[in-house]
């Protein structure tokens, strides 16, 4: 009893302490990304503009894999394929002049979750190894699919005559605008899966990551579970496929290619597995090493492969981890 | 006299050659607690393997709580009313006390699967779990790591996180397995609580735990059920007494 009273207050305080950090360090992120593009022009480096808007993209791409990888344990090896079809829509339907981004979020959402739920129900019925040489598969096969489409460009992929419109108001054409669109979609996406990684869905889809023997002993459909969360993934990453071709006004198999989906892997390891603001910091850490390392040397990807391996070895827990060290909670 | 709910109807397995079960028949009714015992490779992990459904057997029918469940998956049987604990600790280590157990009670509510609220907060899951835990005496622990409790007190969360499933009935497959003597008697303690209140099949090694607590005990020797009775009646059984207690159990 006496053991009970003492420990109830400081659990408590622990589990402020870790609310406290997971909510201030999201929101210092966001105060920097929303004061990185003002910077940006008022010392006219406007180029570094299109960086930026890259990250706060691809953030958003690394958080959802962060979904079904770090909050699942699902190591999906084929997300990229997401990207690309979330890209290619946007990129075949601004191509017929259907191109406002009311009609492509939802299209480009709809395309991913079937693509989510068909491949899903598949590598989902298996587990380690050959869940992630089935989702390379299925990655694979949308980007020789994309390559097989000659009337958007086959291999040579797509030039968009123009950006999305918003509700037929040209308005994405601004690139700062455009930017704080990015922005908001970052900020929707991580708000919802946050939610969901911390709702009871989420709990079950943890617990199964742990221990799926115990969770299905439970009474849990744990592929069902695994499935839903595949599938919300899998949506997420269209969006981001959706922003990133109009980002570029451009859209080629590239974009689907197994190496963007290691990326995507290395940034979420970088960031730290299942923190989901690790994920944007990992995908910002990413591409910022690629450009500073790309201006170095056109062998840049050795250096870069060796930062990754100090990176790994070093920070167990990812930068979100470090941030959490360095601020004094609790590791 | 009330329908039993754990039902084993004929039950077989076997391995190539090897029969594992062999026509095993067994029953518990409501309140008993029943004890499986058998020496090493007499097949008691087969079977509780084929009631929990993670190994299907090449004959027979398994009914919990009247329906016949032969064939269904251990999540069917979970939400069909039988709980279980695990030989080897299973438990979800990155989850504190509460979320574990709290998770055994989700997957019972409605809306079991909620993709919004947060679940660590929710307060009708947290009160059910903490009943639970409050049940089995780790309440001092419940803001703890799952992963961080003594082995001991992590046979002890197993046991809470099957109470919070509301079962009609729990399999219990050796819950003092690698216990020292202290907490295996608490574990004694604990069931001897529970006795009564669910349909308990317990498998245990423990032949003091099991002649203490067992209503009945069913005795598995080369894969069929050789005697079953009340423990006093096992302890005379002159068929149990040659297979396997020996003499130093009179």
């Amino acid at each position: 009893m006496s053991a009970e009273a003492t420990s109830a207050p400081a659990a408590a305080a622990r589990a402020r302490s870790r609310l406290a950090l997971s909510t201030t360090a999201p929101l210092v992120m966001l105060a920097l990304f929303a004061l990185l593009p003002l910077l940006a022009i008022a010392t006219g480096q406007t180029h570094w503009l299109s960086l930026i808007n890259r990250i706060v993209i691809l953030g958003i791409a690394a958080l959802s894999l962060d979904l079904i990888l770090g909050v699942g344990g699902l190591v999906s090896f084929g997300h990229a394929a997401f990207i690309g079809l979330g890209a290619y829509t946007a990129g075949v339907m601004v191509d017929a002049g259907r191109g406002d981004l009311l009609l492509v979020v939802p299209a480009a959402l709809l395309v991913s979750a079937v693509f989510a739920a068909l491949t899903g129900a598949v590598s989902l019925r298996t587990k380690g190894v050959a869940f992630i040489m089935i989702t390379l598969a299925f990655g694979q096969m949308a980007f020789f699919f994309s390559q097989a489409l000659y009337a958007y460009g086959g291999d040579d992929g797509l030039t968009l005559p123009e950006r999305s419109t918003v509700a037929g108001f040209p308005i994405l054409a601004n690139k700062v605008t455009f930017f704080y669109v990015s922005l908001g979609f970052l900020v929707a996406a991580y708000l919802l899966v946050r939610a969901v990684a911390g709702s009871r869905f989420g709990r079950a889809l943890q617990g199964a990551r742990d221990n799926p023997v115990r969770v299905g002993s439970f009474g849990f459909d744990v592929f069902r579970i695994r499935l839903g969360a595949y599938v919300i993934s899998g949506m997420l990453a269209g969006l981001s496929g959706v922003l990133l071709a109009n980002q570029a006004e451009f859209v080629s198999p590239a974009y689907m290619a197994w190496q963007r989906s290691g990326e995507l892997i290395f940034m979420i390891i970088i960031g730290g597995l299942g923190s989901l603001w690790g994920a944007v910091l990992g995908a910002a850490a990413f591409l910022l090493l690629e450009e500073a390392l790309s201006g170095f040397s056109e062998h840049w990807k050795l250096g870069f492969g060796v930062l990754i391996v100090l990176f790994v070895l070093f920070t167990r827990g990812g930068l979100a981890d470090l941030a959490r060290r360095l601020t004094g909670g609790r590791a | 006299m009330s329908e039993p709910l754990i039902r084993i109807e004929g039950l077989r397995k076997s391995f190539g050659a090897l029969v594992v079960t062999d026509d095993v028949s067994l029953d518990v009714a409501p309140g008993e607690l029943h004890a499986l015992i058998g020496p090493n490779g007499a097949g008691k992990t087969t079977l509780i393997h084929q009631i929990a459904g993670t190994l299907q057997p090449n004959a027979g029918r398994i009914l919990i709580g009247g329906v016949d469940l032969s064939g269904a998956s251990p999540a069917a049987r979970a939400r069909a009313g039988l709980a279980r604990t695990f030989q080897i600790t299973s438990i979800i280590p990155t989850l504190d006390v509460l979320g574990n157990v709290a998770l055994a009670a989700q997957a019972r509510s409605p809306r079991a699967l909620r993709l919004f609220g947060r679940a660590a907060t929710d307060e009708a899951l947290n009160a059910q779990a903490r009943a639970a835990i409050a049940a089995v005496g780790l309440s001092a622990r419940a803001g703890a790591p799952a992963g961080m409790l003594s082995h001991g007190e992590k046979r002890v969360l197993e046991i809470a996180m099957a109470l919070a499933m509301e079962p009609k009935a729990i399999l219990l497959d050796e819950p003092m397995a690698g216990v020292g003597r202290e907490e295996s008697a608490r574990i004694v303690e604990l069931l001897l609580g529970l006795k009564g209140r669910y349909a308990m099949l317990l498998v245990e090694h423990d032949m003091e735990a099991v002649f203490s607590l067992a209503d009945r005990i069913s005795v598995l020797v080369y894969g069929s059920v050789i005697a079953t009775g009340t423990p006093d009646a096992i302890r005379v059984d002159p068929a149990v007494r040659a297979a396997y207690l020996g003499d130093e159990a009179a």
